[in-house]
């Protein structure tokens, strides 16, 4: 468990923007799962938002789809690229729709 | 019950309509969008949605109709699942007093849905080739071509 004294060491370590490792959910849909081989996973990252963690899971998955053609949600509300994330917060990567 | 919905089984217009009309509307809209073959031969269809968004998405979409155009009634249903062409994909129904804001609510359900409501479509071809319909194209070739991206026009 960190004390508060570990938290504010670790906060002087990094840089504002990055976060101290901790637990988030992904849940995936479409061709994105499909690439991802997985309908979801939970993943340790410093990632601050989800711009950050869809870098690092593109790179770990291999996407075909960048960001531009995405949009995001988190814990299932549309959410903006540079939202700040929190242990324990579910994101969704949308890929482009095709309803109807 | 909510006016926006899933549906994992054929769907059955009857018992729509049924619950739509009241004898206070002098108007009933509705629409059925299929799908069909536009370049390789379709043999089935794929509909996936993130629910738990869809639906919010989705009844967020029937508030501003009823509000936009005063419309007392409207449902939507949209199919996921496995399905042929020609089975209804989607169904829009919108029933008032004056027809004018019926077809004009019954557009404006469809157009949005197929816009903001995270559900996507696989096509399975064919020749065995199969493509997530607006994201292969994305992927390959993201600025040559035209395709409907009104997508990220909403936020």
């Amino acid at each position: 468990m960190n004390t508060p004294a570990d938290l504010a060491a670790v906060g002087a370590m990094t840089q504002a923007t990055s976060q101290a490792p901790r637990e988030l959910r992904v849940q995936y849909f479409a061709l994105l799962r499909e690439q991802a081989g997985r309908r979801d996973e939970t993943v340790v990252t410093s990632a601050a938002t989800p711009r950050e963690l869809f870098t690092e899971l593109a790179a770990r998955h291999h996407f075909t789809l960048g960001a531009e053609h995405l949009k995001v949600a988190v814990n299932t509300e549309f959410a903006d690229w540079s939202r700040p994330l929190t242990a324990g917060d579910t994101v969704v990567f949308i890929p482009p729709v095709a309803g109807g | 019950m909510s006016s926006f919905r899933f549906s994992h089984e054929p769907i059955d217009i009857a018992p729509l309509r049924d619950e739509l009309l009241d004898t206070h509307c002098g108007g009933y809209t509705s629409f059925e969008g299929c799908d069909h073959n536009e370049g390789q031969q379709v043999l089935h269809l794929e509909y996936e949605a993130f629910e738990a968004l869809g639906l919010t998405e989705g009844e967020k979409i029937m508030a501003e109709a009823r509000e936009r155009f005063g419309v007392t009634r409207a449902l939507c249903v949209h199919r996921l699942g496995d399905l042929g062409l020609k089975e209804i994909a989607v169904w829009v129904g919108v029933a008032t007093a004056h027809r004018d804001e019926a077809f004009k609510a019954c557009r404006y359900i469809i157009d949005e849905v197929k816009h903001r409501v995270p559900i996507w479509k696989k096509e399975h071809y064919v020749s065995g080739d199969s493509g997530w319909v607006n994201c292969e194209r994305c992927a390959v070739h993201a600025h040559d071509h035209d395709h409907d991206h009104a997508h990220h026009d909403h936020g």
